[in-house]
């Protein structure tokens, strides 16, 4: 059977979503995740870098999911955050590997290497990041 | 030059109106209750058929609910309106205010002369997991919804942010869906209309903490129209035209992340300044407002950012009653989407219908005394799409 | 000589007791889990596989090594619970990890000896010249058929060797394989869960192939139990490594260090190549550790180590073994189910 679910919409977007590569403007030294394809500060004038995040950040803000599609259900409640990272831009993950309960404004997370979604039992299983809290296990105190 | 301009920039009226019931409608399907609200509006105008001279329909994605896109041409089919141009536009849940816009823009420049406007949705044809799937896709479905960001996990991000920094409770919350519910009983064409005890709203099940699922808009079938002509042809059809004194709209932001601060939708902010400047009023001469509820939390948040209230104070606002019919600034006397139902693409266009209700003093229960000037301001996404209208007497 | 540059291991966050289980089957809780040695098992979260216990194993390793990524020229990982069953989890961890595209790569299946032949062949690649540096992976998230022994036992979690030549902090000395057509164990394609030979998985299994493995290497080396700090010897419970070595008459204090079973489970590909992760968080340079791997079907790889200066400075870099296994949270039986995917109806 050719199911190409997905296939190519995430193969393109690897690099940024195994490893939280985004870019660096060098006119305007603005950090951006996911990648720009122009600076929207500087435009034509704008000069875009790759540049992998260290994946180190806050959480911003969050929700406990507890009614969500299909492919979550298994998760369900689980935490999805804005995470600010530390050079400045925000993202939207999971937070994993605590007590939803745990889970507030300000505390420190790091990346960590999960499984996003699945495009149904027999396509593809689409690997990212999510966050976790940091402490000595993650290297991190 | 003067009297140039003014040639080609015509003042447009609405002069019908009209309205599909709003649910779960098991027995209708997209065409149904899109082609009931149209003859409603054709009806409600005193045009005929034959005055038409262009369709534009408000819709999010009939293809995702439905299977059905090209609607323009199916309007027109269905309505045995002919050859006339017919289209659709998409903005998310802005997408009917959009459809108003552009027809609005179409007579104004004089290219048309009356045009039918519709929004339609009909959601309940796809089970619960394929309708969110289908509403997420407004967000930005590659950074937040394919990283199990739901759609009320958007807002609750906004929600809790606006706890946080402006101490909005969950009881002020909860209040607005309340008080929707009870603008609702009076709405004929609401989805739900009966009221809702402040702990039931409370006590009701949390979908993305902190919000819970009285706090969302439903899902909901539903279509709206209205009829549209150039001001100076208006008193041929109607002895009651409502007129459209501004149209705004902005853009922000695709993902909620990418926003300095989530507590303020810029896009409402702008397109509601544009708009109050437009019509040459404050927004203290404003009578009557709908805005955009998907979720009480955005009710709170637009009360502020279109400068009802102070920037945090959206939630004592409702705390205090300036919102109820009898407040200072009534705001959703139709239930809002919370309460009269959220048919996305339909959505924009029930605000309109609203409005022109109050204005011409039709809205029989739920009347505001003597409003003369409503605001309606319809959101895409999480507020990366802002439509603001401002209609007159 | 070649060694061990680097080393990095996951275990998931979750468990469930013995004890659990056995209250599901009406079992002895208690007495099963001290005749198995196995008090709790990691689980894997619902968004957890052996792809991700890989990545998250692979980069503890480069971090601890202080390499750079894309000296890895080979990448192997061995596992019999590989997410598809065809596609390389390699390819995975070697984007994850930030490898170059100058690499060679293939997954490995040998039942819980899987990641130790891994090792071998990155040993071959390094000391041919034909790589700088290879990454070894032993992983899985195994599954026992629901009331079948083996859902006692079998658990998750994962190890990843950089091998290489420079800044070693383990030499490998030398290694030597047995290998047999023994089906003790098995899983035929498309099957959910494996099958096994019951007690036919002892004597004839892994006691005959672990103890040639050693033997065979000793003999090898011209050394004997005496020479060694530390023994290891695959664990699919903590009752077989136990008794192997009263078998080789290995003081029990020698073996006592690698027993992580007891606290995690059975990790199949993962479970010989944690517990020499656990000896090395605590061994002295200049110690001689001595292990040998199992896998159905049946084979075994023993190998030598000696450990050298260079691990004391590299320690403290990232979370040891006894890091991962105190980070845990009990699940019940229900929860463990809806995780693991025995409950069908949820797609």
């Amino acid at each position: 059977m050719a199911d190409q679910g997905g296939v190519a919409q995430v193969w393109r977007r690897i690099r940024s979503i195994y490893n939280i590569q985004g870019n660096h403007c060098t006119t305007c030294d603005t950090y951006y995740f996911p990648p720009r394809l122009v600076c929207p500060k500087c435009r034509r004038k704008g000069k875009l870098e790759d540049y992998r995040f260290k994946g180190l950040g806050t959480v911003y803000t969050f929700a406990i999911v507890r009614q969500a599609p299909q492919d979550f259900k298994r998760q369900v409640p689980y935490v999805v955050a804005q995470v600010q990272l530390d050079e400045g831009p925000r993202l939207t993950a999971q937070i994993v590997n605590c007590e939803p309960s745990s889970v507030h404004i300000g505390m420190r997370v790091r990346a960590c290497f999960r499984k996003i979604t699945e495009y149904g039992h027999g396509g593809i299983i689409v690997y990212g990041y999510k966050f976790e809290p940091t402490m000595r296990v993650t290297g991190h105190d | 030059m003067f009297q140039g301009m003014a040639q080609m920039s015509r003042d447009v009226a609405i002069i019908g109106v009209g309205m599909s019931k709003f649910g779960e409608l098991w027995d209708k399907n997209l065409r149904d209750i899109t082609l009931e609200a149209g003859m409603y509006a054709i009806f409600d105008s005193g045009v005929r058929g034959a005055d038409i001279d262009a369709v534009c329909i408000g819709n999010m994605s009939a293809g995702r609910f439905t299977g059905q896109e090209h609607l323009g041409a199916l309007a027109a089919d269905m309505g045995g309106l002919g050859h006339i141009p017919a289209y659709s536009v998409e903005a998310a849940c802005a997408s009917g205010g959009a459809a108003v816009r552009q027809a609005y823009m179409a007579i104004k420049s004089g290219e048309h002369d009356v045009m039918l406007v519709l929004g339609c949705e009909k959601m309940s044809d796809v089970n619960q997991s394929q309708a969110m799937y289908t509403v997420s896709v407004a967000s930005d479905w590659e950074w937040e919804g394919m990283f199990g960001a739901t759609f009320p996990a958007l807002y609750a991000f906004i929600a809790r942010r606006h706890m946080l920094e402006y101490g909005t409770t969950e009881e002020q919350l909860a209040m607005v869906a309340v008080k929707n519910h009870k603008n609702a009983v009076e709405n004929p064409w609401a989805q739900f209309r009966r009221a809702l005890p402040l702990e039931v709203v409370m006590n009701s099940g949390l979908i993305a903490d902190p919000i819970r699922v009285l706090h969302a808009s439903p899902v909901s079938d539903g279509a709206a129209g209205l009829v549209l002509c150039s001001a100076d042809r208006a008193k041929e059809f109607t002895d009651t035209p409502v007129y459209i004194e501004a149209s705004a709209q902005a853009s922000d932001t695709l993902a909620l992340h990418d926003r300095e601060d989530i507590t303020r939708m810029d896009a409402a902010v702008i397109s509601a300044r544009e708009a109050l400047k437009q019509a040459g009023v404050s927004i203290k001469d404003i009578d009557v407002f709908e805005l955009h509820d998907s979720f009480t939390i955005s009710e709170i948040v637009l009360t502020e950012d279109v400068g009802i209230v102070e920037k945090g104070q959206g939630g004592k606002a409702v705390e205090e009653g300036l919102t109820e019919i009898d407040g200072k600034f009534p705001v959703n006397t139709s239930g809002g989407l919370k309460a009269r139902g959220h048919p996305i693409g339909a959505t924009g266009v029930a605000q309109i219908v609203e409005l022109v209700l109050q204005l011409r003093g039709d809205a029989e229960k739920r009347q505001v005394d003597g409003a003369e000037k409503g605001m309606a301001v319809n959101i895409g996404g999480t507020g990366a799409t802002s439509i603001v209208h401002i209609l007159g007497r | 000589m070649v060694g061990i540059v680097g080393y990095g291991v996951y275990i998931p966050r979750y468990r469930i007791k013995t004890e659990e289980i056995a209250r599901v089957w009406g079992e002895d809780g208690e007495k099963l889990a001290r005749g198995l040695g196995v008090f709790e098992k990691s689980v894997p979260g619902p968004d957890e596989d052996v792809a991700t216990i890989s990545v998250e194993a692979a980069r503890n390793a480069v971090k601890y090594a202080r390499i750079d990524p894309r000296d890895i020229g080979a990448i192997y990982v061995g596992s019999e619970s590989h997410p598809y069953a065809v596609k390389p989890t390699g390819t995975i961890v070697a984007e994850a990890i930030e490898c170059s595209t100058d690499i060679t790569c293939a997954d490995y299946e040998f039942a819980c000896k899987a990641g130790t032949a891994a090792i071998q062949t990155c040993m071959g690649l390094v000391e041919s010249g034909m790589i700088k540096l290879g990454l070894a992976i032993g992983a899985d998230t195994a599954q026992g058929r629901p009331g079948d022994a083996l859902e006692y036992s079998a658990a998750a979690g994962g190890a990843a060797y950089i091998i290489g030549k420079e800044n070693v902090v383990a030499t490998i000395e030398a290694t030597a394989s047995f290998t047999t057509d023994t089906p003790d164990f098995w899983r035929r394609e498309g099957e959910d869960f494996p099958s096994h030979g019951a007690r036919f998985t002892g004597e004839p299994a892994y006691f005959r192939h672990v103890g040639a493995a050693t033997r065979l290497l000793l003999d090898k080396t011209d050394t004997t139990i005496a020479d060694y700090d530390y023994f290891v010897f695959h664990m699919p419970n903590g009752k077989f490594p136990v008794s192997m070595g009263r078998q080789l008459k290995i003081p029990k204090e020698k073996l006592e260090d690698s027993l992580v079973v007891r606290q995690i489970g059975n990790t199949y590909s993962g479970s010989s190549m944690i517990g020499l992760a656990r000896v090395l968080d605590r061994a002295e340079p200049g110690q001689k550790i001595f292990m040998t791997s199992y896998g159905s079907g049946a084979g075994s790889d023993a190998f030598v180590f000696r450990v050298e200066d260079a691990i004391l400075e590299r320690r403290g870099e990232v979370p040891t073994v006894d890091d991962y296994i105190a980070r845990k949270t009990y699940i019940d039986y229900s929860t463990y189910a809806k995780y693991r995917r025995k409950i069908k109806a949820l797609a």
